[in-house]
């Protein structure tokens, strides 16, 4: 791209002047009004579609409203709703469950990810190749992935628990990943960091491509042992892109809805119900609307914060 | 890139052979047993049923089409009198279906859901990219007033748990009539997608330096002349690279589709874990409509690599 000739500095005088001129002269329209026509479409769609629904269900997250039951008068109830959920129980714990999923699911994937773009970052002959390859399971759809691994996660007929007896000896069908309260939790950490953990490794990677060599020169001059530079050079470059991929995967696992719901619909009983299916219960099978909206606005103010701490980070990553 | 072009033999950055030998092996490895699921399904779509439900687990099978057929029709179990009374199967299809006492009684909705994907996935990319080129435009080139927070808010509406943005949605399609329609699932996606374009494509055009641009308007070119001689043909690897994110993305939605849509606007995610035979899932026909799925995705995967980094960090991250 950089090929193409650039305008000598007379040129750049002559532009200046230009630019002059050419405002003066407007023909077409005038910048202003460009910028306007070019950014307004997309602003309008994003008011129709996220902001105005929001408003409105802010609003209904002051109702009763039900729509199984919308023969019932609309009544205006305050903040019932948000108080009802605040004291329930059940969903504290669901904010539990989810919190362990995404603590759990995001660590692993650090460890692997980080670790394998260490080893990438190697150089070995045709990384270049495998990366691609280890990229794959990211780019799939999420439900589709929960769905398929259903399959290998069959007790009798899947090669999962097969594998699993192959190595430790445990009878295949004495187990089931996505049937058992003490094995469920796990099952939806580890689909999701098959998935995920190539995510945390190519950031990691483009954060490790940002060091210069020369500070591992002088490093190495100064007789920093490979332990040391580690420390005191690759991990505090590397934070700021480890950071972001970090609260990347937390605000998506946060409201992680699909990829479970696919694997294990929240069960046994609701060991891995995550508040994304809570919410997907309490809107669209038992039809609390007013309820459901007031803590669909909880989770959006969570996310909001989250992703104003995200744009930050992304900003102090782009500047490297 | 430019890290193992930099780098000589003699670097103490560059790994020891048997470092990277060590590297080569570990990551090789983590690899194959990463990819073994996915070579799992795409062998099942392979499988007779018997062959997906056999304990132990089958490696080695007598591989069929079953499961694409399968995928394809709608069958009924028929007498064997009654198949032997049919005219002579004509196709291949027909021959397998009927080995197992049953008939092809017509087409599955596997290819209108197809469609439906096709259809919703190209729309929405189509207008995502093109409101998406013309807001990062004005971005990249124009002082807008407040630029950073609008771009916060545009990245924002992505960030938000789609289950919670498809109750109040639901309700104003509801009112609109837009339930279950393609329009209605393009307009969401669109809304979904604009913001990952305009921040990729920000990043893209803020790449191409401003002087062809004044060097057009120099030449007389009006600004949306010299967006569409000078700007856009600069940028096109970009904007393909964006659309294929955007592709990507309407492609494997699932939440919004789900409660969204039931019959006629539903796509290929929802669809395939309610591909059911006779007694429960019919793995093979499943697994094939995983494959069939999966395979532009592969093909995605493998053009866009020089630009995964930049799509999933809307931009930010480069190389």
């Amino acid at each position: 791209m950089t090929a193409i000739i650039h305008p000598d500095a007379g040129a750049d005088r002559v532009a200046a002047q230009a630019r002059h001129s050419v405002k003066k002269r407007v023909h077409g329209l005038s910048d202003r009004s460009i910028a306007w026509l070019f950014v307004a479409p997309t602003i309008a769609l994003l008011l129709a579609i996220n902001i105005f629904p929001l408003v409105w269900m802010i609003r209904l997250s002051f109702t009763n409203l039900n729509l199984s039951m919308s023969y019932l008068p609309l009544k205006f109830v305050g903040l019932d709703n948000y108080s009802d959920i605040l004291s329930d129980d059940d969903l504290w714990i669901r904010l539990q469950t989810t919190a362990q999923f995404v603590i759990c699911s995001v660590a692993l994937q650090v460890v692997i990810g980080f670790g394998l773009a260490l080893l990438i970052n190697r150089q070995f002959r045709s990384h270049s190749f495998w990366t691609t390859i280890i990229l794959l399971p990211m780019m799939l759809s999420p439900a589709v992935v929960g769905n398929f691994w259903t399959l290998l996660f069959q007790p009798q007929i899947g090669p999962f628990n097969y594998v699993v007896g192959l190595f430790t000896g445990i009878p295949p069908s004495s187990f089931s990943m996505t049937g058992e309260v003490a094995l469920a939790p796990w099952t939806i950490v580890l689909v999701d960091t098959w998935m995920w953990a190539p995510y945390v490794m190519l950031i990691c990677l483009a954060g490790l491509r940002s060091i210069p060599d020369y500070i591992y020169e002088a490093a190495e001059v100064d007789r920093a042992s490979a332990w040391r530079q580690f420390w005191s050079i690759t991990l505090p470059m590397v934070m700021p892109f480890l950071m972001l991929a970090v609260l990347f995967r937390a605000i998506e696992n946060f409201k992680m809805f699909d990829m479970v719901n696919l694997l294990t619909s929240g069960g046994p009983g609701s060991t891995t119900e995550l508040v994304s299916i809570t919410l997907k219960r309490a809107a669209f099978e038992k039809w609390r609307t007013g309820y459901s909206s007031a803590l669909a606005i909880i989770l959006f103010v969570t996310v909001f914060g989250a992703a104003n701490i995200y744009v930050k980070v992304l900003n102090r990553v782009k500047q490297r | 890139m430019s890290a193992a072009a930099k780098s000589t033999a003699h670097s103490v950055v560059e790994a020891s052979p048997s470092g990277k030998a060590v590297a080569g092996v570990i990551v090789i490895l983590y690899a194959a047993i990463a990819l073994l699921p996915l070579l799992w399904i795409a062998a099942t779509a392979f499988k007779s049923q018997s062959d997906a439900i056999a304990y132990p687990p089958k490696v080695i099978f007598q591989p069929t089409l079953e499961g694409y057929v399968n995928l394809f029709t709608v069958r009924t179990r028929q007498t064997r009198e009654f198949i032997a009374n049919l005219p002579p199967a004509t196709t291949w299809y027909d021959r397998l279906v009927r080995a197992h006492d049953m008939v092809i009684a017509g087409p599955s909705k596997v290819v209108p859901r197809f469609i439906n994907s096709l259809v919703i996935g190209f729309g929405s990319t189509f207008l995502a990219v093109l409101l998406g080129t013309l807001a990062a435009y004005a971005f990249s080139r124009f002082r807008i007033p407040l630029a950073d927070d609008l771009l916060f808010f545009i990245l924002s509406t992505r960030m938000m748990p789609p289950v919670a943005v498809a109750i109040p949605i639901y309700l104003m399609y509801r009112q609109l009539n837009l339930t279950d329609t393609k329009l209605g699932m393009i307009l969401l996606y669109t809304a979904v997608n604009v913001s990952l374009a305009v921040w990729l494509l920000k990043g893209f055009i803020d790449e191409i330096p401003r002087e062809y641009e004044e060097a057009a308007l120099v030449d007389g070119y009006t600004r949306l002349q010299a967006l569409r001689k000078v700007v856009l043909p600069q940028a096109v690897t970009g904007i393909a690279a964006t659309a294929i994110f955007c592709l990507i993305f309407s492609w494997n939605e699932y939440a919004f589709a789900v409660l969204l849509t039931s019959g006629d606007a539903q796509t290929m995610p929802p669809f395939i874990p309610f591909i059911i035979g006779e007694g429960g899932q019919d793995w093979p026909a499943v697994a094939a409509a995983t494959t069939l799925f999966v395979i532009p995705i592969v093909l995605f995967t493998i053009l866009l690599r020089r630009h995964l980094l930049r799509g999933i960090t809307f931009g930010a991250v480069r190389k």
